[in-house]
């Protein structure tokens, strides 16, 4: 059932297009110039769709953004999280490398691109490599703090009863620590598609954010909207994949919260 | 877990060994020819970059000069989110209906990388002043907003209830009840707006900017410097630690005069 909230939802959406179409198309008060009307945004999404535009369809483009993000956020995983439980659990290592990360967290991860490029060029992998450094940190801070905040008797109790050190990292810290990890990995999801755009758009040859950057200079501006689109749908998309996965990784923790 | 937190002098040790490890391998892989310089200039050549660029101008300008420009359309971005997103989060927490109505939007607009928005903003208002505080305002926004309508949202209902009781209308309920209870939330909002644009601007001077710190990275790049882009990346990170302490103080401060716990 839709509620109220619903309706006005609904009711603004369709206010927002109508003021659109008013706007560009019937009363011209906004010119083609600067923002598209209706039929050009549709011009342009069935130009890049069929045809293609800035060397490919939209779809290659997407898919090879996506594939960009998916293998920098998997680096970012695969190493923020270990780094995040041995931190958190061994005060030495935190220690050692607590230092290193107050040197390089103040750095934006955007501030990365240029030296990416310097080092690896225009292509994939400079890519993954500034994704990797700005989904790094969250997952590498939200994990520490996960395994910090966990229950001290729960740990001394698995201990009690001998639980080999594997074990307890596998069957008690990271099951414990998970909420504060997926919370991590949702910032650290964002941040990945925020590098990515700005990547592409410094310098790419291909992806979402390399149309953007054609459009703008052919000052084309059906093309950019559909650019904008397209970037929104992915984000969207990533992050609602994401949640289902955190809810079914968690769902003995929401049970336990209801 | 090493359950027994270390000493001071243990964490200073460690501490220690880290940069030193770091600085070691940096200097250890540049120095013995391992990296080209060309590739990673070893981290005194940086240092002497940077110094040399407090004077000596770089595509157009000394570093200062560079930062001066960035930092003032970064106050133009935040400052121009703050005015419009703290207000608008207020009033959405008290009216249901412009929060009904302002929600969808802004839940539709969130999954838009706020760099998403450069080729919009270089068309709208050219890539001086106005395209990249556009970008700015793009990354700052988000949590201004939320906070103050959080913040708003929040309050004791019992407060409520008795300024109601007593007639208050909405522009005093507003400014006198809401806006002073939503100050904590407001402020920790805006910390995270800080960083948050602080990041947008490097985004947009990388991208649009024909002056600034990200485009003399660019510059830099263009020309293989790596020296002067890594001297780019570290008066970045200096200037956004410093905004990052000044506002945790702010927010202190606030919070021993407000007469909660420092």
């Amino acid at each position: 059932m839709i509620g109220r909230r619903g309706w006005i939802g609904l009711g603004t959406v369709a206010a927002l297009i109508a003021l659109w179409f008013l706007l560009t198309t019937v009363t011209g008060i906004v010119s083609g110039a600067r923002f598209p009307s209706p039929a050009e945004f549709w011009l342009s999404l069935r130009q890049i769709w069929g045809r293609g535009y800035a060397g490919g369809q939209l779809m290659s483009h997407a898919l090879h953004s996506l594939k960009l993000v998916a293998m920098g956020f998997a680096v970012a995983i695969a190493t923020g999280i270990p780094l995040g439980l041995w931190m958190g659990w061994n005060r030495k290592a935190e220690a050692a490398i607590n230092p290193v990360f107050l040197v390089i967290r103040p750095i934006p991860p955007l501030a990365w691109i240029p030296l990416a490029i310097l080092w690896l060029g225009l292509g994939d992998s400079a890519k993954i490599l500034v994704i990797w450094f700005s989904a790094f940190v969250p997952s590498v801070i939200n994990t520490f703090a996960g395994v910090r905040n966990i229950d001290r008797p729960m740990i001394e109790a698995a201990r009690m009863l001998g639980t080999p050190r594997w074990r307890m990292v596998r069957e008690v810290i990271a099951p414990a620590a998970s909420p504060l990890i997926f919370t991590g990995l949702r910032l650290s999801l964002q941040a990945s598609w925020t590098t990515l755009v700005a990547a592409e758009l410094v310098g790419a040859l291909v992806g979402v954010g390399f149309v953007l950057n054609m459009a703008q200079q052919d000052l084309y501006p059906g093309m950019i909207l559909v650019g904008m689109v397209t970037v929104g749908l992915l984000g969207w998309a990533t992050t609602a994949l994401l949640g289902m996965v955190e809810r079914r990784a968690l769902s003995w923790n929401m049970a336990a919260r209801d | 877990m090493n359950s027994t937190p270390l000493t001071w002098r243990e964490t200073m040790a460690w501490s220690l060994l880290g940069v030193v490890l770091f600085l070691g391998l940096w200097s250890g892989l540049t120095t013995s020819g391992l990296v080209p310089r060309q590739f990673l200039p070893p981290p005194q050549e940086v240092a002497s970059r940077f110094i040399q660029l407090l004077t000596s101008p770089f595509a157009g300008a000394t570093l200062p000069q560079h930062l001066g420009s960035s930092f003032m359309r970064y106050a133009y971005g935040v400052l121009l989110a703050a005015a419009i997103g703290v207000p608008l989060g207020l009033l959405m927490g008290w009216f249901r209906l412009l929060d009904d109505i302002v929600t969808p939007i802004f839940d539709g607009l969130r999954f838009i990388a706020p760099i998403a928005w450069v080729p919009f903003a270089a068309l709208w208002f050219g890539t001086g002043i106005g395209g990249p505080v556009m970008i700015i305002f793009a990354g700052a926004f988000p949590p201004c907003l939320i906070n103050a309508y959080r913040g708003a949202r929040f309050v004791e209902p019992r407060l409520i209830e008795a300024a109601r009781m007593l007639g208050t209308g909405h522009t005093r309920m507003i400014l006198e009840i809401l806006l002073p209870a939503a100050v904590p939330s407001i402020v920790a909002g805006l910390r995270v707006s800080a960083g948050l644009g602080w990041q947008s601007l490097v985004g947009a001077e990388l991208i649009v900017a024909a002056a600034g710190v990200g485009f003399m990275m660019v510059q830099a790049q263009g020309s293989v410097q790596t020296a002067t882009v890594m001297t780019g990346m570290v008066a970045i990170g200096i200037v956004g630690m410093i905004i990052d302490v000044l506002l945790r103080q702010g927010e202190a401060w606030l919070r021993r005069r407000r007469g909660l716990e420092a």
